[in-house]
């Protein structure tokens, strides 16, 4: 277990009859980063709940940094780092003010926190905003004030609950960089989302929450995987045309209301050019050729469908 | 992984000590830069204050068998004091009401930090207000010529003791009633008691006055004893029994607000 950042097994919560974790598993090892995928209402806002010991479970054991959630939950929090989905920084004071309540919790002694409230604020492009109350700061700032708070412990394990939603793109861009650099310090990173771009683009290992449980779990390569290859996507605008290429194309499926065939296709310049040739040959003109490679909207889309 | 051992007791108690002071000056920074709670809270008592000496003064002190309205000067300070940290904390239970839906609180519950010390911060922040508020409003009281120079120096400890215990009292069960409130304004509703009780007691007029069916209300309940008590050590009036028994409801209260308190922030939040 020393090598997991956090390891559960069969966790379960309900709010009265309504199930909403029905026993999942986790294996993170220490020092990635994991993504726990899924829409809204699937779950993930109360797994991050339970693993940061803010609510208890209703079974299942779990070890966060090592330590047992129920008989060692005190040794849990002085592991991790929290940055909740709700902007969890106190509205009234300023944002310097924050990080110096922070480093006070954790016991710094009054020079170092200071140095350490400056640098972070420095590092989180603040500096600036530092002296006003945190109630004025943007969307953005509100976050990257939160992960600020989050770092002042130097938590092992690190647990942002969509850390992007509502954020422009500017502003997300920016949170994704933080969120890699958190990363190259030895940290345990759980992140929850529901941008499978995402997940692809930070997360070492996806797993795909649905309906209170882990419908899929694995690199985003070998998620996408598990959904059939890519495609190209012939258009016309003529139906006279869509039907000959219809009947002449065989392996093709087709939408015929919106006039589209759907070619089974790996991508690759080979592949492409002799299909091209062979539409050709057989006097086959569409209005529009697209390529489609698999990702993660197509696992997605595929997990969450198989299951309803 | 090694467990880090659990602290020694006087580790733990020097960490309850140095949390709940963190979170203290963060409750009086909050107001210290938003007063206009606890002034508009302030004035209820001065203008009930001046109410009844100004414009009732004279009947009033006629009814309890006085000569003027100094006399009832007298008679209702110790009540409205009382009376004042009702006010005051019903400030509490809207701040923490209003403090609970606050995200960092969820941040809280997730560090390594004393978990009552949220609420310490809370009571000891408030009960330092209602000692201010007390003083604001018995300064106003000794303008108008409210006199206690009768009183020897262990009466006024004594007396002062009483107003922050009962003010600790009323705390802890205002920061159980603001755990308990869904938000702001439930918040200030259940606490209106807190405001309403005094008018119920002996602040204003001598509970013998009243309807005999209406005496229990009065005497069955907080106020009365603590003011008598008040009174008593402010005035040189008889004391009795209302001592101990202002004692006993101010150590009942703040044990139950306690308890309920903890038990409230300790569970699971939705």
């Amino acid at each position: 277990m020393t090598n997991l950042g956090i390891a559960a097994n069969g966790l379960r919560k309900s709010y009265g009859d309504k199930t909403v974790l029905d026993g999942i598993d986790l294996h993170i090892p220490t020092g990635s980063v994991f993504a726990l995928l899924g829409p809204n209402g699937a779950g993930k806002t109360t797994a991050v709940k339970i693993l940061s010991t803010l609510i208890t479970a209703d079974a299942g054991q779990a070890r966060v940094a090592g330590h047992d959630l129920t008989t060692q939950a005190q040794a849990v929090r002085a592991a991790i780092g929290v940055t909740g989905q709700f902007s969890a920084v106190d509205g009234l004071i300023t944002g310097e003010e924050n990080m110096l309540l922070m480093a006070d919790l954790h016991h710094l002694p009054t020079h170092e926190g200071r140095r350490i409230a400056a640098e972070l604020l420095d590092r989180f492009d603040l500096t600036e905003a530092a002296k006003k109350p945190a109630s004025t700061y943007s969307g953005g700032m509100k976050r990257r004030l939160d992960i600020a708070m989050t770092l002042v412990g130097g938590p092992r394990v690190i647990f942002l609950d969509e850390p992007t939603t509502g954020l422009d793109p500017r502003s997300r861009h920016t949170m994704w960089q933080i969120i890699r650099e958190l990363v190259t310090g030895g940290v345990t990173v759980f992140l929850t989302t529901q941008y499978l771009e995402e997940a692809d683009q930070l997360a070492d290992r996806i797993a795909v929450l649905h309906d209170g449980r882990i419908a899929a779990e694995g690199t985003a390569e070998e998620l996408k995987r598990l959904v059939p290859g890519g495609h190209v996507r012939l258009r016309f605008t003529d139906p006279a045309a869509y039907r000959t290429a219809a009947t002449a194309l065989r392996e093709a499926t087709g939408d015929d209301d919106a006039l589209t065939l759907h070619l089974p296709s790996d991508g690759s310049q080979r592949e492409l050019r002799s299909l091209l040739d062979w539409l050709d040959a057989a006097g086959i003109e569409a209005d529009e050729l697209t390529l489609h490679t698999p990702d993660l909207d197509d696992v997605f889309f595929a997990l969450t469908e198989a299951a309803r | 992984m090694s467990t880090p051992p659990a602290p020694a007791r006087p580790a733990r108690i020097s960490l309850a000590v140095r949390d709940s002071s963190t979170m203290l000056r963060r409750n009086l920074l909050h107001a210290r830069r938003y007063p206009s709670l606890t002034l508009n809270l302030l004035l209820t008592p001065i203008m009930l204050l001046l109410l009844f000496v100004y414009i009732f003064g004279d009947t009033m002190s006629a009814g309890i068998g006085g000569g003027d309205r100094s006399d009832y000067i007298a008679y209702i300070v110790p009540g409205l004091l009382l009376m004042t940290i009702g006010s005051t904390t019903i400030g509490t239970a809207v701040s923490v009401s209003n403090d609970m839906t606050e995200g960092i609180i969820a941040r809280f519950r997730t560090m390594a930090i004393h978990r009552p010390s949220v609420l310490v911060g809370h009571v000891v922040g408030s009960v330092l207000q209602s000692v201010m508020s007390v003083v604001l409003v018995g300064a106003v009281a000794v303008a108008i010529g409210f006199r206690s120079t009768d009183a020897t120096v262990l009466e006024w400890l004594a007396a002062f003791g009483l107003l922050v215990l009962f003010a600790l009292a009323l705390t802890w069960i205002a920061v159980g009633m603001g755990l308990s409130s869904p938000n702001a304004e439930a918040a200030s509703n259940n606490a209106m008691p807190l405001i309403l009780l005094p008018l119920l007691s002996s602040a204003f007029v001598p509970v013998d006055t009243m309807p005999g069916w209406f005496r229990p209300i009065a005497e069955y309940q907080p106020f009365t004893p603590a003011i008598e008590t008040l009174r008593g050590l402010l005035l040189g009036t008889g004391i009795g029994h209302n001592g101990w028994l202002a004692v006993a409801w101010c150590v009942g209260l703040a044990v139950l607000g306690y308890l309920w308190s903890t038990s409230k922030f300790n569970s699971d939040p939705k």
